[in-house]
């Protein structure tokens, strides 16, 4: 059989703005059979999305296709004149982009937008094209099927806006449909039921797809076969399964590798140290923006009664997902954020709210890292600066013993010594990760609040800072708080872990204790919704877990009652949703907030 | 409309309203922070002692500040502004006189401006980094950074001396046929329509582009949709609320536009008649005056923000 | 963050640093500043005659090798009154630029660095006060206290820092919104060492951008009032002042009319020149 997309030796080059010309795709050859899922991997700026674009004769402003060819369905998409490729595009070949949001028209109403390429070429009636419209999203199991049409982008959650798109690209009928990181910007407990649509819908119709994506995991569902990508060169192609279970190409094997979930927290010293008082304790704080009001609540409430506790030399991780307030408790510890109620103890002395009433010594002993490298430095001073300052505002170093302290610093987070006389700006994201890490350390704290500090950056630069963390733990003895939406990462990292979710502490235990049942049901769905490195994996997950997950949205109100209610596949409407809920200690271990008792919670997740 | 945008509307009109009282007194007070005395001034060094404490009495100059301002004012609301100073006419006559010939200028020049602005800035966002968009970039980056006066004369050289085309001065008493009062206007409007032009469009490409640079454009690409489909279904509708703020910034700048081209001219508007109270320091018309061209700014500016608000779809449909 | 619209760039992350390059027109449009400055500085040592003497009988005399531009409406050098117009054209519109973008400035980074209160108590006078069109408080004022070059100076200055203070404080909001100012601040940081260290060489760029296009708009701004006959005041003449005082040789063209006119509007191209052209991240979009 002809394949029904052939690429060969494709060229794309970019200019940067200065003017600089760059390739970004070099000699890239591929084909796609009919009826095959095929997936494009790669890290940022492997030129995956540039590639499934030029597959549409599309590039972005400041790219040019600049050589090869590109054969689809018979056709060469390279040479085509500027309406034949419009005529192509939409019809032909349809696209699902990573931003939902962004792709939407705010000013249109969602189902001409969804219909619209039919009507660009002219395909069927409006009215037939409204149907069928309907019919998809039906399919796509939105909700409300018959009227959702009728609204705007905004007013529609991200996940069913995913699936809208996914709508769009399949009412012309294509015979290849191109997904870009469809699932990347939603949260995983939203992305699994996505993630089940697209699957069937692709299944059912036998369509062809290019999947592009950064997540190993996600594509092992989806994808027949596995492209990898580096540097706009292919590194290595084969069924899914095999890359899986025999990757040839290193970098394949260093991606599994990032991928597969290990321990590096200091399991047998945390121990020891149980004893040991808390360097860190949070007790039943409030927070928010806003005024506050008579009782102290703010009124955009984020953290509603969150406590929590550190022991001096071990690492607890707070996950959950966006929106929930993991990096507002990170601020409201650093006083950047005064809490409106609660109080924050270190070393068991209550800590003034705001970090200017704090002394030198309480700020220098919590040190807080950003997630994003490349804000959380000043790109107008040298590393070494950066790193002399905490040096003299804290230990009143300076001249030759600051410099020495500094190059101390960077041997330990693994840079050389000469990197002192660079500026931000010519270091790379993981370079940046770890002066932060430096200035952080130049304090000398006894503990840093690390705010989702590897999610902006590549699995595999990303897995060498969590072993830099956990050597560094053994070497000075710091605590961590690691604040992540990513379970796997948690859990490689954390000896305890705290499940937050829209602004209420749902469970607090030991990692091990996060392995056994009984769950509280949101951890339940966190944990179910984390795809595995599996192929099939994703067929395999109960109905049940995900009955409700999509559905709801979490809205942190203002009472003490369960925010995970409308989400909730067990909940008991009347109680949970009205009476504050209490926190239980289980067998286990470890503390869940619920109205389920533990013999229920046992024997709803035994059905 | 939800209930929303009417709030929200009429917030920026009660923000308008107290940021003309604000200017009201600006303006008081910096009109009477005149050393000497209006009342000396008025008569002259000769004049008696007791002609001036008369003259003071009548203007109120014995009151304190603030009680002359709220005289003031209240002399403003109900339409009389007080007399000139230099020849002891109603302020509100001399007024009535000039503001239709000025409100006569602007209309022209906004019908005039408006849709080449428009079209032209859409055109060359939509081709941009083209030469159209390259020559019309590089000719208001020059109009913008000239001063009105050098536009004004060259166009006198070039169509009234060289060509012959327009008298180079303008008088709007009078006007008999159709054919006159093109002649009479053209040369003020062009004048005005350049740098208008220029502002207008520069600000509108701008608008346009930032729509042009948004997700949205490249998914109706990717979806087949020809240029001329693009533009006017999606990005002409999201644009609709910057470009509508970028015509009423551009016509506030008519406003002090006009005092360079009406003295260029000899045109008798409203705004020679400030610059000739200026002049001569009479104060009552320099206050009135002035009052109505920042009571006409700030309306601008006010139409501007209430188009923002009700071109955001976000807001519309809640 | 609706109150940051003007802002185009900021502190561009991650970009290598390196020297960079002033296209052929940035160049030239900085040579025809740099040529100005110097003729405003030595102009008194290089005039070829003097700026009050009649050194023609022919009234709006036409152009020869004793003057290059010919006479003006008295019959004085063109060329030598246009040579000291740009002491008074530049030097005033520069003094009350600096003076301007200072207090604009200064306050801007407090407003956005104290938050709260504070800024909201400035933003809303510099709102109120931005809204008297730059033409309007000009002729006020000068009606009130007459036009002198000190007088020209600071109503200038005044009529511009409402702008500046607005550009400043958007750029030090988002400088200050970044994760580094976080940092510092959670340090133990105070208000002078922020502005200093984290906020000031991070908005560098964009601000003396902004510098650029408050002098022309200042420079515009006065040589219209010198044309109206409310700017500098005879004896001495700006640029402006030479286009009025020979606006009746308009009629034959004059180069006394045409000249100073051109002389302003190569300053203010120039100017727009060099900022049109620097790289990105110093931009900044002014208002008018």
């Amino acid at each position: 059989m002809a394949p029904l997309v052939k690429v060969e030796n494709l060229r794309v080059t970019a200019r940067d703005e200065r003017g600089r010309l760059s390739v970004i795709v070099k000699d890239v050859s591929f084909e796609v059979q009919p009826g095959e899922v095929v997936a494009l991997i790669g890290e940022s700026g492997s030129g995956k999305t540039t590639i499934a674009l030029s597959l549409m004769g599309y590039a972005r402003s400041g790219a040019r296709i600049a050589g090869g060819k590109i054969t689809f369905d018979g056709r060469d998409v390279l040479s085509l004149s500027k309406r034949e490729l419009s005529s192509l595009r939409g019809r032909n070949i349809t696209y699902v982009p990573q931003s939902a949001a962004a792709s939407f028209n705010p000013a249109r109403p969602l189902l001409k937008q969804v219909i619209e390429s039919s009507q660009i070429h002219k395909m069927m009636p409006q009215a037939e094209a409204k149907t069928e419209a309907v019919a998809l999203f039906r399919e796509l199991v939105l909700p409300d099927p018959e009227h959702v049409g009728e609204r705007y982008p905004h007013q529609v959650s991200g996940g069913q806006l995913q699936r809208l798109l996914a709508a769009m690209a399949l009412v012309t009928d294509p015979k290849l449909i191109i997904f870009d990181e469809p699932t990347t910007a939603l949260d995983v407990t939203t992305q699994i039921e996505v993630l089940r649509v697209f699957k069937k819908a692709i299944k059912e119709r036998g369509t062809t797809a290019v999947y592009v994506s950064h997540d190993l995991a996600v594509v092992a569902q989806m994808a027949d076969r596995i492209i990898v990508l580096r540097d706009g060169i292919i590194r290595e192609v084969d069924a899914t399964g095999r890359i899986l279970s025999e990757p040839k190409n290193d970098y394949t094997k260093s991606l599994i590798a990032a991928a597969e979930p290990h321990t590096r927290a200091t399991a047998p010293g945390a121990i020891q140290t149980k004893a040991a008082p808390p360097v860190l304790e949070v007790k039943s704080v409030v927070a928010g923006y806003g005024a506050t009001d008579r009782d102290g609540v703010p009124v955009l409430p984020v953290l509603r009664d969150v406590g929590l506790s550190i022991k001096a030399g071990t690492t607890l991780g707070v996950i959950g997902e966006s929106g929930c307030g993991k990096s507002t408790l990170a601020r409201v510890i650093a006083g950047l954020l005064p809490a409106a109620r609660g109080e924050v103890l270190l070393d068991g002395a209550p800590l003034p709210r705001r970090a200017s009433q704090r002394t030198r010594d309480q700020l220098r002993r919590i040190q807080i890292l950003f997630q994003m490298a490349d804000t959380a430095v000043n790109p107008s001073r040298t590393v070494g600066r950066i790193l002399g300052r905490p040096l003299e505002f804290y230990h009143g170093l300076g001249g030759d013993q600051c410099r020495r302290r500094v190059a101390e610093l960077l041997d330990m987070v693994r840079l050389p010594a000469m990197m002192a006389e660079r500026y931000p700006g010519e270091l790379s994201g993981g370079q940046k990760q770890r002066v932060n890490l430096a200035r952080a350390l130049a304090a000398k704290p006894s503990l840093i609040l690390c705010d989702e500090i590897t999610s902006a950056l590549d699995t595999v630069v990303g897995a060498a800072i969590l072993d830099l963390l956990a050597e560094l733990q053994r070497e000075v003895g710091v605590a961590y708080l690691f604040i992540s939406h990513d379970l796997s990462t948690v859990k490689a990292v954390c000896d305890e872990v705290m499940i937050l979710y829209a602004g209420q502490m749902m469970e607090h235990g030991s990692r091990r204790a996060l392995g056994q049942r009984p769950l509280h049901p949101y951890s339940d769905l966190l944990i179910s919704s984390v795809p595995e490195l599996r192929q099939g994996w994703l067929d395999g997950i109960s109905e049940n877990v995900l009955k409700e997950a999509s559905v709801g949205v979490a809205r942190p109100g203002r009472g003490e009652a369960c925010s995970f209610f409308e989400r909730c596949a067990v909940r008991v409407p009347g109680r949970c949703d009205v009476e504050p809920t209490p926190l239980r200690s289980l067998t286990k271990g470890a503390k869940i907030r619920c109205q389920r008792t533990e013999e229920e919670l046992i024997d709803l997740s035994a059905r | 409309m939800s209930m929303v945008v009417v709030r929200l509307v009429l917030s920026r009109i009660a923000i308008a309203i107290l940021t003309l009282g604000f200017v009201s007194v600006a303006v008081f007070v910096g009109t009477e922070i005149l050393p000497g005395d209006v009342a000396e001034a008025i008569l002259g060094q000769g004049a008696t002692p007791e002609a001036v404490a008369g003259l003071r009495a009548a203007l109120h100059l014995d009151q304190p500040a603030h009680i002359r301002y709220f005289l003031w004012l209240g002399g403003l609301l109900s339409g009389d502004p007080g007399r000139s100073l230099v020849n002891n006419l109603p302020v509100a006559e001399l007024i009535a006189s000039r503001l239709p010939n000025s409100l006569m200028l602007a209309a022209v020049t906004a019908v005039v401006c408006v849709p080449i602005a428009l079209t032209l800035g859409i055109l060359s966002a939509v081709w941009r980094g083209s030469l159209f968009d390259r020559a019309a970039n590089f000719l208001t980056t020059s109009i913008v950074a000239v001063p009105e006066f050098l536009i004004a004369t060259l166009a006198v050289i070039v169509f009234a001396v060289r060509l012959r085309w327009f008298p180079a001065l303008s008088y709007a008493a009078g006007i008999i046929s159709l054919d006159q009062f093109f002649r009479l206007f053209a040369l003020p409007v062009f004048t005005l329509s350049c740098v208008l032009t220029a502002w207008m469009m520069r600000m509108t490409r701008a608008a346009m582009i930032d729509t042009l640079r948004s997700s949205y454009v490249e998914m109706a690409v990717l979806k087949g949709a020809r240029p001329m489909r693009v533009v006017l279904t999606h990005a002409l509708p999201n644009t609709i609320g910057p470009i509508a703020n970028a015509v009423a910034l551009s016509l506030s700048y008519l406003l002090g536009g006009a005092i360079i081209v009406e003295i260029v001219f000899n045109y008798p508007g409203l705004a020679r008649l400030l610059v000739d109270a200026v002049s001569t320091r009479d104060m009552p018309l320099v206050q009135a005056c002035v009052m109505i061209f920042c009571s006409a700014y700030l309306y601008l500016l006010m139409l501007a923000d209430i188009a923002g608000i009700l071109s955001n779809p976000r807001l519309r449909h809640r | 963050m609706s109150a940051d619209q003007t802002i185009t760039a900021v502190a561009a992350p991650a970009l290598p640093r390196r020297r960079f390059r002033l296209p052929l027109a940035g160049i030239i449009g900085a040579g025809v500043v740099g040529f100005w400055v110097v003729i405003a500085i030595i102009g008194p040592y290089i005039v070829p005659h003097d700026v009050g003497a009649l050194v023609d009988d022919d009234l709006f005399g036409r152009m020869r090798w004793a003057l290059p531009l010919g006479s003006d409406y008295l019959g004085r050098d063109v060329l030598s009154r246009i040579i000291i117009g740009a002491r008074y054209s530049i030097g005033v519109a520069a003094a009350a630029t600096f003076l301007a973008v200072f207090m604009g400035g200064t306050l801007g980074m407090l407003a956005a660095v104290s938050r709260g209160a504070v800024d909201m108590a400035l933003s809303r006078f510099f709102d109120a006060l931005i809204s008297i069109p730059s033409k309007m408080s000009a002729l006020v004022v000068i009606a009130a206290l007459g036009s002198s070059i000190p007088v020209l100076v600071g109503t200038v200055a005044v009529i511009y820092t409402p702008g500046a203070f607005r550009i400043w404080r958007a750029l030090a909001v988002n400088v200050n919104a970044l994760d580094f100012v976080e940092v510092a601040r959670a340090r133990g940081e105070g208000t002078g060492y922020l502005i200093r260290e984290e906020i000031l060489p991070n908005i560098a760029g964009p601000v003396l951008t902004d510098f650029g296009l408050r002098f022309v708009f200042a420079m515009l701004l006065l040589s219209g009032l010198s044309f109206l006959g409310l700017g500098v005041q005879p004896p001495n003449a700006d640029w402006g002042s030479l286009v009025r005082e020979n606006i009746n040789g308009l009629a034959d063209g004059a180069l006394a009319v045409v000249m100073p006119a051109v002389a302003i509007a190569s300053v203010t191209i120039g100017v727009n020149l060099v900022i049109d052209n620097l790289p990105g991240r110093w931009s900044s979009t002014g208002e008018h």
